[in-house]
C-alpha cells in the first residue's frame, strides 16, 4: 500500500513548512513537532520519506556515503580508491528509533552470523548507520530514556558515531535530520535535547469543522482506494519534489543581507535566548524558506515566518510565567518589527 | 494508519443472525437519558456486534480497549470475538515482560544453537499477522512496549515484516488508571464491561445493525465530524475511525442514517469528553475549572450548526444515550478527567530482579536474566581457537562467557501536595503552593520526579494534578484552582493517602508534603463541628503513618497547634512557615525530603 502522499495532508501548515525546510537545508539541525494525539504528526513524517527526491551513494556503502565526497569517518569507502566507487540511486532512508531501543540496535554491534560463521570480527550498523545522510524519527521522543538521549546528543553534535564494544572499535559517519514528534503532555524533553532541534512546531487539532471534514474524507477516500488516490496526487507530489530540488540549487547563492542579520540578533536578545544557536537557525532557516520560495534574498517577512518555530523552545524557562513561549516570541517580534 | 485489511473480508456481509431487529435506538427513543445508557442489557449487544467488526478487519479496525475485571463476562466476550473470527485467524496473547526479540523478531535460541550460526525467527507481531493479540493487564503495559505496538499498528509492519494485527486490550484498571492514550487513540472500539454480569449476557448471542433501512445520507462524514465536535474529541482518529466502521456496516454501499448513528455509538461516544447539549452543561461549569482534555471551544459552537437537519439531531440523540454515566458525573462535578493524558508511567513494581535492562555483565545466570546474545558475543570471536582444541559442538560457550543484564530500578520520586484551600488566607497559600509545584517541576527533569497536588475545601478534597511531570500540564491543572470555605482536613490527607499508595503501585516513591494550618472544622461526612472534624483528622494522620508513607507538614497558621499534633500523628517532619513564598516552599520540601 503507498503511504499517504504529503500534498493530500490538510492545514498543519507550519509543521510541513517545517519538515519542508529541514528537507531543503538538513543543517538546520531537525524538527521537533509537539502536539495532540491525532494531528497527522506521523502522517507527515512518513509521507516525507515517499516525497524525497532519490540520493546517489556508494553501492555497498553501509552509510549511504556520498560517491563524490564520501564521508572522512566513512570504514567503508576510506579503503576504495574514487575510481572504483559504484555509484546507485537510494530513496533517502527515514529510520524509525522505536522507544526502548537497545543500545545495540542504535549503535550498531559485533555481527554475530559472521562471526559465529567465519570466526570474523566484523561491525553490524546499527540505526544511527542507517540514518546517514537521511532522517531519523522518534515518536514520543520526551519519553526516550535517558541513556539513549545521551547517545543521541553526543552523535548529533559531532555526526560521528564512535563504536567501542565487544573488542570494535569504529568510528563511522551519521549525519541526519532529528524529527522527533511527542505530547508535552506526558512528560517534558530534556533540555539539552530540546535545544539540538532546529525547528520546532505546536500542532493542534484544527479546530473549524470544514478542516476536520477535509482531512477525514482526504483519508477515508485514500483508504478506500490508496492507489488511486496516489495516483491522483502524483502531479502535487512532483511539484513539492522539484521545488525541494530547486531550493536546494539555489540555496548556496543565496544572500543574507545585513539588515536581516541584524533583525536575527534583535529578536534573540529580545527573547533571552542562550547561546548564538538561535541565530544561526534563524537565519539559515530563513534562508531555506527564502529559496524554497524563489526568492532573491532573505527578506523580513522570511524571519517572520519562521521565527516561532526556530525560537519558541530556545527561550530561557520561566516557570511562573504564564504565557506560553509561542505568545513570547510573537510578542518580541510585534515589538522589533514595529 | 494502512486501511483496512487485505483479507478481502467484506465487512458488511458481517453474518449477523437476525435475532434482534435493529440496534440502532432512532428517533423511537429519544428521551433516554445519560445514565440508562450504561443498562448493561444495552452494552453487551454494542459489545457484541463490536467483536464482530472486529474480527471482520482487525488490523483495519485496530482493536478494541475493554474494560472489565477478569471473570465470566470478559471470558464471554472473548469467546464470542474469537468464534466469529474466520478459522485459523491467528490469536495471541502478549505475555507480560515480553522482549523486543521476541516482540518483534530476533534469535530463535534452540535453533541458533542447534544450527551453530543464529538463526531468526519471527517476533510475535508478525506471526499475528491477519488476527489478534490480546494484551491482558494493558493498563500497566511499559510506555515502551506501548510505543512499539503503536507504531506497528500504524506501519502494518514490525522488523521489516508484515504485521497487521488488532489489539484486544484488556483493561483492569482500577480508578485513575487507565490504557495508554497513544493505544487506545487508535483502536476503535472502547467497551466498558465491568457493570455487566453475566446474566444479562444471555441475551440473543448476536446483534445485527440492519443496512437496508434508514435513508443514505447526503453528508456522513461531515456528520460525523460534527459529532466528533459537539462531543469534544479532539483527535480526528476518532471521525476517520467511525467513518470506517459506518462505511463496514453499510457493506460498502451508500451509508445510512443508522449505519452512522451505530458507527457513532460504538466509536464515538466512548471518547466523548463533554456532553452534546448545552442545556445539559453544568450551570456552575463558569466557576468550575475546565476538564483539561477538551479544547476551548465554546460547547454550544457545534450543536447549533444552522445546516444541520433533524437527521442528524437523531444521530446525536441516541448517540448521548452511549455516553458513559460518569461522563456527567464528572462534568457535574466539575473534576479533573483523570482518564486522559496521563504523565508518561514508566515505573515499574519495585521488586527484586526486576527493572530495565541497561547493559548486560559477566555473571551468573542463576542470579540473574541471561543475556543471550551478548553471551554469545562474549564467546564468538574464540569459536575457531576452541574448535582447533578438537571440540566438536557447533558453538562452545564456557562459562567465562556468560553474561546476564544489568538491571536499573527506576527510583524516582512522586511528590503529593495536600494543600488546604480554605478560609480566607487561602488564595494567598494557594498561589505559593502552586508556584511551589511549578519550581520543583521545573527542577525535576533531571530526577525524572513526579508532583501531584490535591486540594481541600468546602465539604471535600480533590486531585487537581494527578501525579505528573508536564510543566504544560501543571500549569493548566493549577490554574484556576478555587478557594474558600471550611477545612475538611481529614478528607484531605484521605486523598493525599489513596494518590500516594496509587503512586507506590506504579513502582515510585510517594512522599506527601502537607500545607495547614490543622484547624480543621469539617468532618468526612461533609458536617461541621471541630471536635469531630479534629478527632478524624488525627484518625486520618495516623492512617498515613501505618501506610508508611513519608510526609512532610507545613503549618501555616500563625499560631499552630492543630498542625503540630496532625504531624505527630503521622510521624512527619514539621515546619512552620507562616509566610512562605514559593521560592522558599520548595526549597524547604526539597531540603526536607
Amino acid at each position: 500500500m503507498p503511504t499517504f502522499p504529503f500534498s493530500a495532508i490538510v492545514a498543519q501548515d507550519e509543521m510541513r513548512q517545517a519538515l519542508l525546510i529541514a528537507a531543503v537545508d538538513p543543517s538546520i539541525g531537525g524538527v521537533l513537532v509537539f502536539g495532540d494525539r491525532g494531528t497527522g504528526k506521523s502522517t507527515a513524517i512518513r509521507a516525507l520519506a515517499a516525497l524525497l527526491p532519490p540520493m546517489r551513494a556508494v553501492v555497498g556503502c553501509p552509510y549511504n556515503c556520498d560517491p563524490d565526497s564520501p564521508a572522512e569517518s566513512c570504514p567503508h569507502c576510506a579503503s576504495l580508491p574514487g575510481a572504483r566507487r559504484k555509484s546507485e540511486k537510494k530513496p533517502v532512508p527515514v529510520v524509525d528509533l522505536p522507544l526502548g531501543a537497545t543500545e545495540d540496535r542504535v549503535v550498531g554491534t559485533l555481527d554475530l552470523e559472521r562471526a559465529l560463521g567465519a570466526g570474523v570480527k566484523a561491525f553490524e550498523p546499527g540505526l544511527l548507520a542507517r540514518a546517514n545522510r537521511g532522517f531519523l524519527y522518534i515518536d514520543e521522543v520526551n519519553l526516550l530514556e535517558d541513556h539513549l538521549v545521551d547517545l543521541l546528543l553526543d552523535v548529533a553534535a559531532s555526526g560521528v558515531n564512535t563504536v567501542e564494544r565487544e573488542g570494535l572499535s569504529l568510528r563511522h559517519p551519521a549525519k541526519f535530520v532529528l524529527v522527533g514528534s511527542g505530547n508535552p503532555e506526558e512528560g517534558e524533553l530534556r533540555p539539552q535535547l530540546l535545544d539540538r532541534f532546529g525547528l520546532a512546531c505546536e500542532v493542534a487539532t484544527p479546530q473549524d469543522i470544514a478542516t476536520r471534514i477535509a482531512v477525514v474524507r482526504a483519508r477515508d477516500a485514500y483508504e478506500r482506494d490508496p492507489e488511486g488516490f496516489c495516483a491522483a496526487r502524483a502531479g502535487d507530489e512532483t511539484a513539492i519534489r522539484k521545488k525541494i530540488l530547486l531550493a536546494r540549487e539555489r540555496l548556496p547563492h543565496l544572500n543574507v543581507p545585513d539588515s536581516a542579520l541584524e533583525r536575527a540578533a534583535q529578536l534573540c536578545l529580545a527573547l533571552g535566548t542562550d547561546g548564538l544557536r538561535g541565530e544561526l537557525t534563524l537565519m539559515r532557516t530563513a534562508r531555506a524558506l527564502a529559496a524554497l520560495d524563489g526568492a532573491e534574498a532573505v527578506t523580513d517577512d522570511h524571519i517572520r515566518r519562521v521565527a516561532p518555530a526556530a525560537l519558541r523552545h530556545r527561550l530561557r524557562r520561566n516557570p511562573l510565567d504564564e504565557s506560553g513561549s509561542t505568545a513570547r516570541v510573537e510578542r518580541a517580534l510585534a515589538d522589533v518589527f514595529s | 494508519m494502512s486501511g483496512r485489511g487485505a483479507s478481502g473480508a467484506k465487512p458488511a456481509a458481517v453474518a449477523l443472525p437476525l435475532s434482534r431487529p435493529s440496534l440502532t435506538r432512532g428517533p423511537s427513543s429519544p428521551a433516554e437519558g445519560g445514565e440508562k445508557a450504561d443498562a448493561p442489557q444495552r452494552i453487551w449487544p454494542d459489545a457484541l456486534l463490536a467483536a464482530h467488526l472486529l474480527a471482520t478487519d482487525p488490523h483495519g479496525f485496530g482493536g478494541a480497549v475493554v474494560r472489565a475485571g477478569p471473570g465470566p463476562v470478559r471470558e464471554r466476550w472473548l469467546d464470542g470475538l474469537r468464534a466469529t473470527l474466520p478459522p485459523g485467524t491467528p490469536w495471541r496473547r502478549l505475555p507480560p515482560g515480553i522482549g523486543d526479540d521476541s516482540l518483534l523478531g530476533g534469535l530463535d535460541l534452540a535453533a541458533t544453537l542447534a544450527a551453530g550460526r543464529p538463526v531468526a525467527r519471527a517476533g510475535l507481531l508478525a506471526e499475528t499477522d491477519g488476527g489478534l493479540i490480546v494484551v491482558p493487564m494493558a493498563e500497566r503495559l511499559p510506555p515502551g512496549i506501548a510505543a512499539r505496538l503503536a507504531s506497528a499498528l500504524d506501519t502494518g509492519t514490525a522488523s521489516e515484516r508484515r504485521a497487521r494485527f488488532g489489539l484486544v486490550l484488556l483493561d483492569e484498571g482500577e480508578g485513575d488508571e487507565t490504557v495508554a492514550e497513544a493505544l487506545a487513540d487508535r483502536v476503535a472500539f472502547r467497551i466498558d464491561l465491568s457493570g455487566v454480569g453475566i446474566a444479562h449476557c444471555d441475551a440473543p448471542a448476536v446483534a445485527a445493525v440492519n443496512t437496508e433501512v434508514g435513508n443514505p445520507e447526503a453528508d456522513p462524514l461531515g456528520t460525523l465530524c460534527r459529532l466528533a465536535e459537539a462531543l469534544g474529541i479532539a483527535s480526528l482518529r476518532g471521525p476517520i475511525l467511525a467513518a470506517r466502521v459506518a462505511r463496514a456496516l453499510a457493506a460498502d454501499g451508500p451509508i445510512g442514517t443508522d449505519a452512522i448513528t451505530a458507527a457513532a455509538r460504538l466509536v464515538l461516544a466512548p471518547r466523548a469528553t463533554r456532553l452534546p447539549a448545552p442545556e445539559e452543561a453544568p450551570p456552575e461549569e463558569a466557576e468550575a475549572p475546565p476538564p483539561p482534555s477538551e479544547e476551548d471551544g465554546p460547547t454550544d459552537q457545534a450543536t447549533d450548526p444552522a445546516p444541520a437537519d433533524a437527521a442528524e439531531d437523531r444521530v446525536l440523540e441516541a448517540v448521548r444515550a452511549a455516553i458513559p454515566a460518569n461522563l456527567l458525573d464528572q462534568l457535574l462535578a466539575g473534576g479533573v478527567r483523570l482518564s486522559t493524558a496521563k504523565a508518561g508511567r514508566v515505573g515499574q513494581p519495585a521488586a527484586a530482579r526486576t527493572g530495565r535492562p541497561i547493559g548486560s555483565r559477566r555473571g551468573d545466570p542463576r542470579r540473574g536474566r541471561l543475556d543471550l546474545l551478548a553471551t554469545l558475543r562474549a564467546a564468538a570471536p574464540w569459536q575457531a581457537l576452541r574448535r582447533a582444541e578438537g571440540e566438536t559442538r557447533p558453538i562452545v560457550v564456557r562459562r567465562d562467557d556468560l553474561r546476564i543484564r544489568i538491571l536499573r530500578q527506576r527510583t524516582e520520586t512522586t511528590t503529593v501536595f495536600c494543600v488546604d484551600a480554605s478560609g480566607s488566607a487561602a488564595l494567598e497559600r494557594l498561589a505559593e503552593a502552586k508556584g511551589a509545584v511549578e519550581l520543583l517541576l521545573a527542577e525535576a527533569y533531571v530526577r525524572r520526579d513526579r508532583v501531584a497536588l490535591v486540594a481541600f475545601r468546602g465539604a471535600g478534597a480533590e486531585l487537581v494534578l494527578p501525579p505528573t511531570r508536564s510543566l504544560t500540564r501543571a500549569k493548566r491543572g493549577l490554574s484556576g484552582l478555587p478557594g474558600g470555605g471550611g477545612t475538611p482536613l481529614a478528607a484531605g490527607i484521605d486523598a493525599a493517602l489513596t494518590v500516594a499508595l496509587g503512586v507506590r503501585r506504579g513502582g515510585s516513591r510517594p512522599v506527601i508534603v502537607l500545607l495547614t494550618d490543622g484547624r480543621a472544622n469539617v468532618a468526612r461526612s461533609g458536617e461541621g463541628g471541630r471536635a469531630r472534624a479534629g478527632q478524624e483528622a488525627l484518625q486520618a494522620a495516623r492512617a498515613l503513618r501505618t501506610a508508611g508513607v513519608p510526609a512532610l507538614v507545613i503549618d501555616t497558621g500563625a499560631r499552630g497547634e492543630g498542625a503540630r499534633s496532625v504531624a505527630d500523628a503521622m510521624a512527619a517532619r514539621y515546619l512552620v512557615l507562616p509566610r512562605a513564598d514559593a521560592g522558599l516552599l520548595s526549597a524547604a520540601v526539597r531540603a526536607a525530603l
